[in-house]
């Protein structure tokens, strides 16, 4: 059997939260999540806000320490390995974090000369990505803080590419987007996963998106995967003529901006 | 190699963006240090006044070592970069001895700009003060600064909020108990042993010596500077703190970083 390129079993995630002087309260982000994503696939992760994706994707980033459970990235466990999936992983967050004041070149190649590139052949490389997603070479000398949303998530993306990573993972990539723009990073991502064979974790709101780019789809809820396949076996298992709707009634949520966390109060110290 | 480079590039590219803020400090440094340095050309008194212009020149050097080196994790969790930072694959050493590297240029250049500055505000004629010496001592305390800047550059990553404003504190304190502009002796008896763990107490009365501050042979026209064998006790001191500080300063970094990897506090607003 091929290895899987994301093997995540029984993962476990919660915060501790104070909540007055001696009480605490246990917030469970992750509640044993399971499931795993082939070489080359394109895999979604629906859910409301806050129901745990941006903490899987933190802790697949090596941004965050799991509580319990086993994750590995093209066989490289977490946390014991967090410097060898470092090497293979690019990160698109739904907040394009930048240095605003620099431009997207500045921004390009000091994220190259990070991973040890050369900054002419990381240079080069950034133009071409830039070019497929249709910003012009014009850009690369402006400061972010002058770009617009769109153009910026865009530079975003090419900073996770830069370093040409087997696994990207994005996390909401087209929030926030105008039309025009998500269709190009959409297109752009399909092209990428066919050409390079790039496994790609996604996560969003967008059910359309999900059902263009994503082989597969798990709806998140509660810190839980309540249930995967590809979009049409999960319409046929809520019997719904449409993802949406397969969506609320496999759930029971809307994926509008409401925080799905659990609570569960612990003991002080807990 | 090119992983250190990163963060002079990206340094020297925020600075060449943030230049007119860049004047300003720099303007603001001179103007506080020559403040303080006029108030010995008013007392008409040369000793005084030499010991203030060495205490403004030191404590500019050290203490913008420190703070740049103390609120870069701050400043990176302003732009929003902490994470893309963290994730990258490069490890902690080569991380802050790349912006230590930085902020010991800028500090450079920034005690340069003061002393040009003090030398035409009270005449000072450095001839005959031990300048070598001076350098040397200032190279052994910058490791202990460092190590020092490490330390306090934790709190941003403990606290978003409180942690930028509690490297201040701390920076305050050591202004407080080092005997930069005044001797300790004037300091409460209480607070007099603080000074003994403050690596700037041995810097500044190295450097006093070595400039010839107290030696009655200094004249205004002609400084009669101590040799460093007069100063090897202080010189030993600096060099035991920067060893300690040091690797206690990566050590205690690795520390909080493993903490807020399970706490979940990397995310821009902690």
């Amino acid at each position: 059997m091929q290895q899987a390129a994301i093997h995540v079993f029984n993962l476990k995630k919660s915060f501790r939260k104070r909540s007055g002087f001696r009480k605490a309260s246990r917030l469970w982000a992750l509640d044993g999540v399971s499931f795993s994503v082939a070489k080359g696939e394109t895999y979604g992760l629906l859910g409301p806000n806050g129901s745990g994706k941006s903490s899987l994707i933190r802790i697949l980033s090596t941004l965050l320490i799991a509580d319990g459970g086993e994750v590995s990235l093209l066989g490289h466990p977490l946390p014991e390995e967090q410097e060898q999936v470092r090497r293979i992983i690019g990160r698109v967050s739904v907040d394009a974090a930048f240095y605003k004041k620099l431009s997207a070149r500045e921004n390009l190649l000091y994220t190259a000369l990070l991973y040890g590139q050369k900054p002419r052949d990381a240079e080069q490389r950034s133009m071409d990505i830039l070019k497929q997603l249709g910003l012009e070479n014009t850009k690369f000398s402006t400061p972010l803080e002058e770009m617009s949303r769109g153009m910026q998530q865009k530079i975003s993306i090419a900073r996770a590419l830069v370093i040409n990573p087997p696994l990207l993972l994005l996390d909401e990539p087209t929030t926030g987007l105008d039309p025009k723009s998500r269709r190009d990073v959409q297109t752009f991502l399909e092209d990428l996963r066919r050409r390079e064979n790039t496994t790609i974790l996604l996560t969003t709101h967008d059910m359309a998106e999900a059902e263009r780019l994503c082989a597969r789809i798990g709806f998140l809820a509660r810190g839980k995967l309540v249930a995967e396949g590809t979009a049409q076996e999960l319409m046929k298992e809520a019997a719904t003529k449409t993802l949406d709707d397969a969506f609320i009634k496999l759930t029971g949520e809307e994926l509008s901006d409401k925080d799905g966390d659990l609570l569960e109060t612990v003991a002080a110290g807990g | 190699m090119r992983q250190t480079w990163a963060f002079l590039f990206r340094g020297y590219h925020l600075t060449r963006r943030y230049i007119s803020w860049v004047i300003v400090f720099n303007f603001y440094a001179l103007v506080t240090s020559a403040t303080v340095a006029l108030i010995g050309v008013a007392a008409q008194d040369f000793q005084l006044t030499l010991t203030l212009v060495v205490g403004a020149l030191l404590w500019n050097f050290l203490s913008l070592l420190y703070n740049e080196i103390a609120m870069s994790i701050a400043y990176e969790r302003w732009e929003g970069t902490l994470e893309y930072t963290f994730m990258a694959p490069v490890s902690r050493l080569i991380h802050l001895c790349g912006v230590s590297l930085f902020s010991l240029l800028n500090s450079i250049v920034t005690s340069i700009v003061v002393l040009l500055g003090l030398m035409l505000f009270t005449n000072l004629d450095l001839h005959g003060a031990n300048l070598p010496g001076v350098l040397i001592v200032m190279a052994v305390s910058t490791v202990a600064f460092v190590g020092l800047g490490l330390m306090a550059a934790v709190l941003p990553v403990m606290s978003a909020e409180r942690g930028a404003e509690a490297t201040h504190i701390f920076q305050g304190s050591l202004l407080l108990v080092s005997g930069v502009y005044y001797p300790i002796e004037v300091l409460p008896k209480w607070m007099q042993p603080f000074s003994l763990i403050s690596p700037a107490t041995y810097t500044l009365s190295a450097c006093r010596k070595l400039v010839g501050v107290g030696n009655i042979a200094s004249t205004p026209g002609h400084l009669v500077g101590a040799s460093l064998s007069a100063v090897s006790r202080e010189l030993l001191i600096l060099t035991l703190m920067g060893a300690v500080l040091m690797p206690l300063g990566l050590w205690v970094f690795g520390r909080i970083e493993a903490w807020a990897k399970r706490a979940g506090k990397l995310k821009r607003t902690g």
